[in-house]
């Protein structure tokens, strides 16, 4: 089993082995810690035959915003969609390992429940063909979750001012969501995955498309909204997993590295690969 | 990022310089005090100015680091530390022009008293200096922690010192003010044993990513 991150800073350097951040494989049955809100343990995942995660054990905290780092094809990405089974819709993939949301297994509910429950906003922003109102309203009438027009309404209203988009669009929401700058669609893709309440948000690379000022935003956006949700967020922008993240997990080859608190991967990481890749030696 | 290591260790040369000057000053100083070396303090005097440019430049060579290159873990340890080790080696060259005016204070009269414990100290203080630049160098752990083991006999020596002196003022009044020269003398050097300390903890911060000052309890 892996350690929990510290919630301090740990005092020394580790020396721990590379494999030491993942439990053996094929044993261990899971233990969620009373303040995680996901337990991942002894995760494979497969494309085919191809294998692109080995034994991933980690816990996610709750109202933390926990970042996944590492070079392309370390499997960070696969890990995140593996968490509201987002690849199911990848043909010939598999997972083995098990996955506890609340200590109840993902892979025992309804998927659609579950992706209500974690919401997922991808890399390049994905608004619907609608109106900025439309978008936002959509997960409600899909799931019936609002009882009138005027409910309806106050809801689109609270997710858009989460995703601190309010203000941009209060007067033009039956505008095209195509009208909006790139920082504002990912921002309305946001709101759209706040609308039905999710418990989780996994955001894959959110920011990778956007300027530094919308990249700024988001990231005061994932500050604010860590107190009413679990984040997880993968992303290419060292400086931005160490601006945003409590605690940051390091992916090498579809293995997990390193899982510690975020002042630790970026200051005094324990193992060598995480050290070379944060300074910029390798990846 | 091969451009961002040399970066690097030219930091580490620039300190090195710096580490340089300072024993160096440290060494003449003394010379100054037990050799009656009037040549050795005015070569203290005159490159104290030389240390605080190199301060002011590696300063401003490491902030301009971390401002462009936005170092993570080791490389940023380095330049924490760097930055760290700068002011304390500054401080070290201030206070042997304190002792190489004090020197030159005892050399206008007799000496009433032969100077036994001064050099002992003085001997201890600078391997202590020699031990912190070589840990730095050759990021050696255990050659810092024999550093800060070493300060408490510099405290121990410098409070007899101390003793004696008073007692010595006691005894014969008429000699207070060459007393209070080399009380001063001691006083400045257990100070530079005290800032090679803070380096052999900077060291240990940089090699092993701990954090041991102010006696912290940590296990090494």
């Amino acid at each position: 089993m892996m350690p929990a991150p510290t919630k301090q800073p740990s005092s020394e350097i580790k020396t721990a082995a590379p494999a030491a951040a993942n439990a053996p494989e094929g044993e261990g049955k899971p233990t969620m810690e009373s303040d995680a809100k996901l337990c991942a343990t002894n995760l494979n995942f497969f494309y085919g035959s191809f294998q692109a995660l080995h034994g991933i054990s980690m816990q996610i905290y709750t109202n933390k915003v926990t970042a996944f780092i590492g070079p392309s094809g370390c499997g960070k990405s696969t890990f995140l969609r593996t968490l509201n089974r987002m690849y199911e819709s990848v043909r010939g993939s598999r997972v083995e390992g098990t996955i506890l949301l609340d200590g109840q297994s993902i892979f025992d509910v309804e998927v659609s429940g579950l992706r209500r429950r974690v919401g997922m906003v991808f890399q390049r922003s994905n608004p619907f063909p609608k109106s900025i109102f439309e978008n936002v309203a959509y997960g409600l009438r899909i799931n019936g979750m609002y009882e009138d027009r005027a409910g309806l309404r106050d809801s689109v209203e609270r997710s858009l001012r989460r995703a601190a988009l309010w203000d941009e669009v209060k007067d033009k929401l039956n505008q095209s969501a195509y009208g909006l700058s790139g920082g504002q669609q990912q921002r309305l893709c946001i709101a759209r995955a706040l609308a039905v309440d999710p418990e989780v948000l996994l955001l894959d690379e959110p920011c990778s498309a956007l300027d530094p000022i919308a990249t700024a935003k988001i990231e005061d956006l994932i500050f604010q909204l860590k107190s009413s949700c679990t984040i997880v967020i993968v992303t290419h922008n060292m400086q931005q997993a160490a601006r945003v993240a409590d605690n940051t997990g390091f992916f090498l080859l579809g293995r997990l590295i390193e899982f510690d608190s975020t002042t630790v991967i970026f200051k005094t990481p324990a193992c060598k690969e995480t050290e070379d890749y944060v300074t910029g030696r390798f990846g | 990022m091969r451009h961002f290591v040399e970066d690097l260790e030219l930091l580490k040369t620039k300190l090195l310089e710096m580490g340089a000057l300072v024993e160096s000053a440290i060494q003449r100083s003394i010379s100054c005090v037990t050799q009656k070396d009037r040549g050795a303090a005015e070569q203290v005097f005159m490159n104290e100015a030389h240390i605080n440019a190199i301060e002011i430049e590696i300063d401003d060579f490491a902030i301009s680091l971390l401002a462009l290159q936005q170092p993570m873990a080791a490389d940023l340890r380095l330049i924490v530390a760097a930055l760290k080790i700068n002011t304390d080696l500054e401080r070290m060259g201030d206070l042997a022009v304190n002792i190489a005016q004090r020197g030159v204070s005892l050399m206008e009269g007799p000496v009433v008293k032969p100077m036994i414990d001064i050099p002992h100290i003085a001997g201890l203080v600078q391997s202590m200096v020699r031990k912190a630049l070589d840990a730095f160098v050759h990021r050696d752990a255990d050659l810092a922690r024999s550093v800060l083991s070493s300060d408490d006999a510099v405290d121990n020596m410098r409070t007899a010192c101390y003793h004696e002196l008073v007692s010595f003022m006691e005894q014969d009044p008429q000699h207070i003010q060459q007393a209070l020269a080399l009380l001063s003398i001691t006083r400045n050097l257990e100070r530079i044993a005290d800032h090679s300390t803070n380096i052999a903890e900077d060291v240990l911060f940089l090699v092993k990513g701990v954090d041991v000052r102010h006696h912290a309890e940590v296990q090494l």
